[in-house]
């Protein structure tokens, strides 16, 4: 192994005479197609983040660039105007928390389903289940929308036609926004809790069975075993993906919040977050300094959770970091 | 996979869980499994219902009237919704094949431990990661530095890679594609282009499925491409789930402004079983074809959360 090793690091310092290898050569052939889509697709839009410190107009016969060095620099103005109208406050609360409520329940509801069902005695209602559970993920929020309505539609809906035949007033769902935080909550887990479940699932079939054999030996039930050797061992996986979900705390999932809601205008205050916000602002509206300001601040916040988030997960586990 | 599961199927009757506490949490996950699926079986039932029992009775689970007048509406008005089928189809073949081209390529060459920029590369892909543009530049730069709008292409590039899977992939390529099968070609003259195509890709089928099966999920179910980029001028470029989206906000649009819908032409809105059975066209090629995929999205999850 040692001499393995010593050999591997060798070579490169040897190589490192010649600048470029036709190796090295070939493999920056291969790797320049996906260069230059970073380029494009990632890098170019990083520097058009500075939109959002200019009053930018569309200079009639000039490129989208000339157009932005002639606007003029405006310093912090939109994000100053943008914070004196309600709506960019009511965006980061409801933003900062629906996200708080996802993260509480992915944190519990997940893990002790997965445990449940690592239980179950029989192995077909375990697969058809965790199958079944497993549909909502690959459903996009358009077609979960079109189910939301066959639901809550005023006038023909499963969920009026229940309240009726119990005798009370039927509800105005998409214009009554104090039921939507609970129906938004609701969604979102039942859209994303099987794909979680199944990634917990997946590590507790990697528990070595001899620590239950043991717990067993030593007179442990199914809840101490549940306790004591389940909880620990998916303990890293657990912390990991809650503090990954930290880092994207200023983010939100825009199918949820505006195709699921129908962006329906009197829900407004309980369904708007930032990218609702960016995109209302960008293409209904044609503001580009207010939804270019928001855009920015997400991006910046967003880096900088993202990044502290993996600083603290580099600490308790380097090898769940991302970098 | 295999063998844990089959580790499970030998857990001693001293283990299991008691007969009654089997029962209660059988019947938690069957009616979780049920909370799961029904609403893609009531889109299908309403999409099977005729017009007249739903007018009447509202949306129901037992229709009074059965009825395929949805389908074969769909079927005459295959010049619209057929073209529509066919971008969906178009941008997720092209699409997957373009993403894994792309992702592949570079996360091979990283995967290579003595190339030169393997470092470079690799800081490269992960800045991305942690700071983004956003979707205000994104737009600007890419309708009017790129001219995607109203392009097709618009609805394929911007999605087609991510360093996500490229760092899944890369993972894949550094612990399961052995040196010495690089190297002997090597030897034997090949170039890496070629060593790429015709020995590290053929044994990689298994994490090719997954990134594969990860874009054509993508590309498939995508519509907030065409929402950003197409404009109502340019239908015929709409893929199926933005026809969705439309007819929604054409809906909305009528029964937000009464007096105007004179001035909107309402009869190319189909009724409520129509729209239905598109949602159904979306659908029921995702919900036949995933579970027999499923154990991909499992290991590439697996792969991806235990980084390598």
């Amino acid at each position: 192994m040692p001499a393995k090793d010593a050999a591997i690091k060798k070579k490169p310092a040897s190589r490192k005479k010649k600048l470029f290898t036709r190796d090295d050569g070939e493999l920056t052939l291969l790797s320049l197609p996906t260069i230059i889509w970073f380029v494009l697709f990632s890098y170019l839009p990083m520097f058009g983040i500075v939109i959002a410190f200019k009053n930018y107009r569309m200079i009639p016969g000039e490129g989208f660039l000339s157009s932005l060095i002639q606007s003029d620099w405006v310093g912090f103005k939109n994000f100053r105007f943008m914070f004196l109208t309600a709506d960019a406050w009511i965006m980061v609360r409801n933003t900062l928390l629906y996200n708080f409520a996802f993260i509480v329940i992915e944190m519990f509801l997940p893990v002790t389903l997965a445990i449940l069902m690592s239980q179950l005695i029989s192995d077909r209602l375990r697969k058809i289940s965790q199958t079944a559970m497993f549909l909502p993920h690959f459903l996009s929020w358009v077609v979960v929308a079109y189910f939301v309505f066959s639901f809550l539609s005023y006038d023909k809906g499963i969920a009026n036609q229940i309240l009726i035949s119990l005798g009370t007033e039927p509800v105005n769902w998409y214009a009554e926004g104090k039921y939507w935080p609970y129906i938004l909550v609701f969604l979102n887990t039942w859209k994303t809790v099987g794909y979680s479940m199944v990634i917990y699932l997946a590590s507790i079939a990697g528990i070595d069975h001899s620590f239950y054999e043991a717990a067993v030996i030593d007179g442990a039930t199914k809840w101490q075993q549940a306790r004591s050797v389940t909880l620990p061992q998916l303990k890293p996986v657990i912390v990991i993906l809650l503090i990954l979900a930290m880092g994207r705390i200023f983010n939100s999932d825009f199918g949820l919040f505006y195709q699921a809601t129908r962006a329906s205008g009197q829900i407004t205050d309980y369904r708007q977050t930032i990218d609702t916000y960016v995109y209302t602002a960008l293409m209904k509206l044609n503001n580009i300094g207010f939804s270019s300001a928001a855009s920015a601040l997400q991006s910046v916040v967003g880096c900088v959770m993202i990044t502290l988030a993996n600083f603290v997960v580099r600490k308790i586990d380097p090898d769940s970091s991302l970098f | 996979m295999k063998n844990k599961a089959n580790e499970q199927n030998k857990t001693p009757a001293y283990m299991q869980i008691s007969k009654p506490a089997n029962l209660v949490i059988s019947l938690l996950f069957i009616i979780l499994a049920l909370i799961s699926v029904i609403p893609t079986a009531f889109c299908f039932i309403i999409s099977l219902s005729s017009e007249t029992s739903i007018a009447q009775n509202g949306y129901r689970f037992i229709p009074s009237e059965w009825s395929l007048d949805a389908y074969v509406f769909l079927w005459e008005q295959r010049s619209t919704i057929g073209n529509a089928f066919l971008v969906s189809f178009f941008i997720t073949v092209v699409g997957t094949g373009i993403g894994l081209i792309l992702n592949t390529s570079l996360a091979y060459a990283i995967s290579r431990n003595g190339y030169k920029l393997k470092k470079a590369l690799t800081i490269f892909i992960i800045i991305p990661m942690l700071f983004q543009g956003g979707m205000v530049s994104s737009y600007m730069i890419n309708t009017q530095m790129l001219g995607l709008k109203n392009s097709i292409w618009s609805l394929i590039l911007p999605l087609a890679v991510s360093t996500w899977y490229i760092m899944i992939l890369n993972t894949f390529f550094r612990t399961s594609v052995p040196d010495s099968l690089i190297e002997s070609a090597k030897i034997d003259g090949a170039s890496q282009l070629v060593i790429f195509a015709r020995i590290v890709l053929p044994i990689s089928l298994p994490v090719l499925a997954t990134i594969g099966l990860f874009l054509t999920f993508l590309y498939w179910n995508d519509w907030f491409q065409a929402m950003l980029y197409i404009n109502s001028k340019h239908q015929d470029l709409y893929p199926l789930q933005y026809v969705l989206v439309s007819i929604q906000n054409n809906i909305d649009f009528i029964s937000q402004n009464p007096n105007l819908s004179g001035y909107v032409d309402t009869s190319n809105i189909p009724s409520e079983t129509a729209r239905m059975a598109i949602v159904m066209v979306i659908v029921l090629p995702i919900a036949c074809a995933y579970p027999f995929f499923q154990r991909y999205f499992v290991s590439g999850l697996t792969v991806g959360a235990v980084k390598g």
